[in-house]
This record gives structure tokens, sequence and C-alpha cells, in this order.
């Protein structure tokens, strides 16, 4: 009875609401987290705002102090297209960022099953050397992998970009391998049951529950590749051909002698691929781990 | 004769698995032995020798690493401006990226909003992003400094400015802070809730609580972004060669590109750009060789050093896995 009493009693006292001082004070903290929070957003928004605005200026306006369009010039946009390759450009990125991801998930998805879901010896000795791989950086390995493209005569082209993403790639073969890990034994063992071979599994049972975790995959791939700046300039810096964008936009203003405006206007047509594909993809990516069940 | 057939039934079986395994993992052991075991060794090896890809390498015993670490005039100011950009840039990022991270947390409502705001940034491709930089803060007619002309500042001139470049940079880093943002923030809200309880149970007031609970919790997240922010700092190439690219083109029209690295003046010449230009603007293959080999060595010393140093500071709760 005693004990009861104790228990219950200091219940009311933590739910009793705090003092007027306590309570004045949280709200004056909480109004000067707000302003901070809504000051700091502003000035990560301002660098778009003004982006976007010298975008839309005239020639002449780029060249003066205005800060706001007058009149707003929406035909920067496609004139960013007869003063430079633009298509060129955003088909090379396409081939590039395309053909990688799609060699990257087709190496990387058997590796990382065999280092997950197989037996074998030497299996946690090869996962370690995975994680080593992860951690060079890439100039180290640049100079004599430009002597090989070189011998192989693929200086100037986008196979050098490509080809090594065909035959696995450290970062995806990790992620991928710590997702496989979470399926449960189960719902391989009753494929097995049902006379399906690993390769099989693979295919169907594996690829199916992991999709979350391959988009996410390609999500990444397809971000970096888009992004890639050193690799390409070393392999198709020369040949403005087969320039990617970032290389293009690299080098849009000092070939095309152009102002400010028509270069902020090409500077933006490049931000909204990624921007738009996060706003796309966050939605497929909750849905894709609330359809399948499983948590990474 | 049964036990027999069985016995040679599972070492086929043995042998159709080891088959399967090798199947499975071809594609990593021929993309790990071309693309990382083979680079490594001869990279090693052309560090030794004086080869222009021209001719075939020329062995010449430590000559690279003397001229490296003695007579050449460039490596020490790249040196010291990736040693700067480092010191200066990653712990702003850190600090920038735990307090708005703090900042989102307490939050009462948009969190959503505000997380989307700070992460944008970060997915501006780094070319993009450079490019809205240099403009943003061009001297003349850049918004920035039309900003501050309205209020009676006269504004540095940024990237044209030997002095200034760099701080440009690491304006820009800041801007894109948002992965780290992210990951602070989920490490903030990850702290449990009775933890606080009990420390303002023993009178701890908010800032007690945010350097004696918040702090030690999130130390593991703290590591990650410093070993990270090190490893990237050591690597830094593309903002600084398009910015010095950018910002001289627009100074001396200049298509020349080895006497835009660098610009202004050097300032913003790092140490991965330096090996760029030596290795393939000038073709020293072997020289580019013997400067990644000591990137290679510095960046594994650096992180060893620090995850080593982290013992005394990064806290790890739960039980040992």
């Amino acid at each position: 009875m005693s004990t009861a009493a104790v228990r219950a009693d200091p219940k009311p006292i933590v739910r009793k609401k705090p003092p007027p001082a306590i309570r004045r004070r949280r709200f004056l903290v909480a109004v000067a987290n707000h302003s901070l929070l809504i000051a700091t957003a502003i000035a990560f928004l301002l660098p778009f705002v003004f982006i976007t605005l010298t975008a839309l200026m005239s020639d002449d306006q780029a060249l003066s102090s205005n800060l706001w369009p007058h009149p707003f010039v929406w035909s920067n946009f496609t004139d960013v297209f007869t003063k430079a390759p633009l298509w060129r450009w955003t088909l090379n990125t396409m081939l590039y960022s395309g053909l990688a991801t799609l060699g990257l998930l087709l190496s990387s998805i058997p590796v990382a099953y065999a280092l997950a879901r197989l037996r074998w010896r030497g299996r946690n000795l090869a996962f370690v050397i995975v994680l080593i791989a992860l951690m060079l950086p890439p100039q180290v390995s640049v100079v004599p992998l430009y002597v090989m493209w070189s011998k192989l005569h693929l200086i100037g082209t986008l196979w050098p970009l490509i080809i090594p993403n065909w035959l696995g790639d450290a970062f995806s073969i990790f992620l991928l391998r710590q997702f496989f890990l979470t399926i449960p034994e189960e719902y391989l063992d009753a494929a097995r049951l049902d006379g399906c071979g690993e390769v099989r599994i693979l295919t169907t049972v594996v690829v199916r529950l992991a999709k979350p975790a391959i988009a996410a995959v390609a999500l990444f791939s397809l971000l970096y590749t888009f992004n890639d700046f050193f690799l390409p300039l070393l392999y198709t810096g020369e040949n403005p051909h087969n320039w990617v964008l970032s290389i293009g936009l690299s080098q849009f203003r000092s070939l095309h002698q152009v102002q400010w405006n028509l270069t902020m206007a090409a500077t933006l047509l490049v931000m909204a691929p990624v921007i738009v594909i996060f706003f796309l993809a966050q939605k497929a990516f909750v849905e894709g781990v609330t359809l399948t069940g499983v948590k990474g | 004769m049964p036990a027999i057939d069985r016995r040679r039934a599972r070492r086929k079986a043995v042998w159709r698995r080891r088959g399967l395994v090798l199947l499975f993992m071809s594609p990593w052991l021929v993309g790990f032995s071309v693309f990382f075991g083979y680079p490594l060794v001869t990279s090693i090896y052309l560090s030794f020798t004086h080869y222009d890809l021209l001719s075939s390498p020329r062995w010449i015993g430590l000559a690279n690493y003397r001229y490296l670490f003695g007579t050449d005039q460039q490596i020490w100011p790249a040196v010291r401006n990736t040693l700067w950009m480092i010191a200066v840039a990653v712990p702003l990022q850190v600090l920038f990226a735990f307090g708005i991270g703090l900042m989102v947390s307490r939050a009462r409502r948009g969190v959503g909003f505000f997380r989307t705001v700070f992460y944008l940034p970060a997915l501006a491709p780094p070319v993009a992003a450079t490019l809205g930089f240099v403009y943003i803060l061009n001297p003349a007619t850049g918004p920035v400094n039309v900003l501050l002309g309205h209020l009676g500042i006269q504004g540095p001139l940024w990237f044209q400015s030997p002095g200034w470049a760099k701080p440009s940079l690491v304006l820009l880093a800041i801007w894109g802070i948002g992965n780290t943002m992210i990951i602070f923030l989920a490490a903030i809200l990850d702290v449990p809730t009775h933890l606080h309880e009990s420390a303002e149970i023993d009178g701890a007031g908010p800032l007690q609580r945010l350097r004696y609970v918040t702090l030690p919790s999130i130390s593991p997240v703290i590591l990650f972004a410093v070993v990270l922010g090190v490893i990237q700092g050591l690597q830094y190439f593309t903002q600084g060669y398009v910015a010095a690219n950018i910002a001289s083109g627009q100074a001396s029209q200049a298509a020349d590109i080895t006497s835009t690295l660098g610009y202004p003046e050097g300032s913003t010449l790092f140490y991965p750009i330096l090996l760029y230009q030596n290795g393939f603007r000038y073709f020293s293959m072997g020289y580019a060789a013997a400067m990644a080999m000591v990137l290679l060595v510095v960046s594994l010393a650096v992180t060893l050093v620090i995850i080593l140093n982290s013992r005394r500071w990064v806290h790890y709760t739960g039980s040992p896995r």
C-alpha cells in the first residue's frame, strides 16, 4: 500500500506545467532558434535565387549591377542550346551515366551476393580487400591507368570512364552486401526447396527483395557519374566531341565568350535534372521501403 | 558401390559450388586486378622512373622523390594550400553541419522543409555550384558585392584576390554541407530521451546537456565527418580547378590552361591539381606517380592518426557486437 502510494506520487509532479519564468525562457529560446534557422535557410537559398534571376536577364543587364531582371528574358534558356553543343554534352553524359550504372549493377550484384550469402573459404578476406579498395584515393591509380588506356588508343573516348564500372564497384558491392545480409534465410531456403539454383534465387528472389537497395545504388551511381569532373577531364578533355556536361559547363564561358546571364542559364539547366531526380526518388524510396517490408 | 557414388556426387557438387562462387566473383576479381592491384604496383615502379609516355620508362632511382622534397618550387605552396583548406574548411563544415542539424532538430514545424533547403546545395553538381559562386562573388557586378555596396561596405575581390580565393572556396564548401548535416540530424534525433531527462533531473541546464549528453552521444558521427572531410580535403580538385579556370578567364580571356591553374597567383594550386598538371599537362608520368605515392602514404597516415587519437574523445554506446 505505502509503496504504491510512493510510486504513484511523482507522476503529477513531473506532469505539472513548468513555472511561468521557465516557460517564458523556453518560448524565447524557441523564437531565437526559429529566427536563426530561417535566416540561415534564406542564406542557403540565396545563391539559387541569384543564379535564377541572372539567368533571366538580358545581355546588357547582366553587365549592370541590377539584381532584378527587367524584362524577363526567358529565351536565354533556348539561346544556350544555340551557343554551345548542349545536346551533344547531354547525350554524352547520358551515355556515360547510363552505361556505367547498368554495368555497375550487373557486375556488383552477383559479387555482393557471393560475399553475403554463399559460404566459401576466403570470403572474409575478399570483403576486407573490397573495403581497402574503397579507401584508395583515385589519384593513386590514375597514372598507370592513363598509360594503359593510351596504349589501347581509348584516350578521348568515353570508354575509360564506362568500362571499369562493368567490373564491380567497391562502394556498391559494400552497400548491396550489407542489404543482402538482412534478407531472411527462410526466403532463400524456400526457393531452394522449390528446386531453384543459386543463379535463379539471385535473379528472382534476391533482386526482387533488394529493390530499394538496388534503386539506391543506381541513384548514387547516376549522381556520381553526372557530377564526375576529374576522370572525364582526364580522358576526354582534349576531345570536345566527347565532353560531358560537367566539362562543357566548365569551358562554356571562356570558349563561347558569353555573358553571365547565359552562363547562369546553362548552370541552372545542369542543376535541374539532379534536383528533379531527388524529388522524384525521395517518394520512390519511401514506397520501396514500405512495399517490401525489409528495412535497410 | 552406393558410397562411392555418393562421394562422387558430393565432390561434383563441391566443384559446382566453387565454379558458382568463381562465376559470381569474376567481375570483381578482374576489376580488382586491372583497376586496383595493377595500378598500385605500377605506380610504385613508375615513381622511380622518368617516363613521358613517348619513350619507355627509364629507371632514375630516388631522383623523383629528391626533386619532390627538395627542389620543386611548387610543391610547398601546393601542400600549404591543401593543409590550409583542410584546417579551415573541415572544422567549419563540422561546426555548421552540427549547428544546423541541431537547429533543425529543435524546429517545431517544417522539419522536412528545412532539411530539404539545407540538403539541396549538396545536390548541385560541383562544377555548376562553383560556377554559380564565381558569378555571385564576382567583384564588379556580383550580387554579394552589390548588396554589400548598398550597405556601404566595399566588398573584397573574392576569387580575383590571392588572399580571398581560398576563403571563397570555404564558403562554397559550407554551402554544400547537406550530406553531413543529414547525418548529424539523424544522430541528434537518435540521442535517447531518457539521457536528457535524467540529466535534467540532475539539474543540468540546456548548455550542459549539449556538452555532456548530446556531444558524447554523437561523437562517432563527428569522427566520421572529420575523417571523411580530411580524406576529401586531400583529394580536393574540382572546385579549385574550375574556380581558377573561370575566374582567370574572366580576368584575361586566356585560353592557356596551364597558366590558369592556381589562379590567382597560385593561391588555389592544391596538391592534386599540381599532380594533374605534372602528369597530364607536362606528361611527367614518373614524377606524378611519385606525388601520388606521397599522397597515398599521407592519406593512410592521417586517417590512422585521427582514428587512433579518437579513442580519447569518441564514445561508443551499447554493447560491442
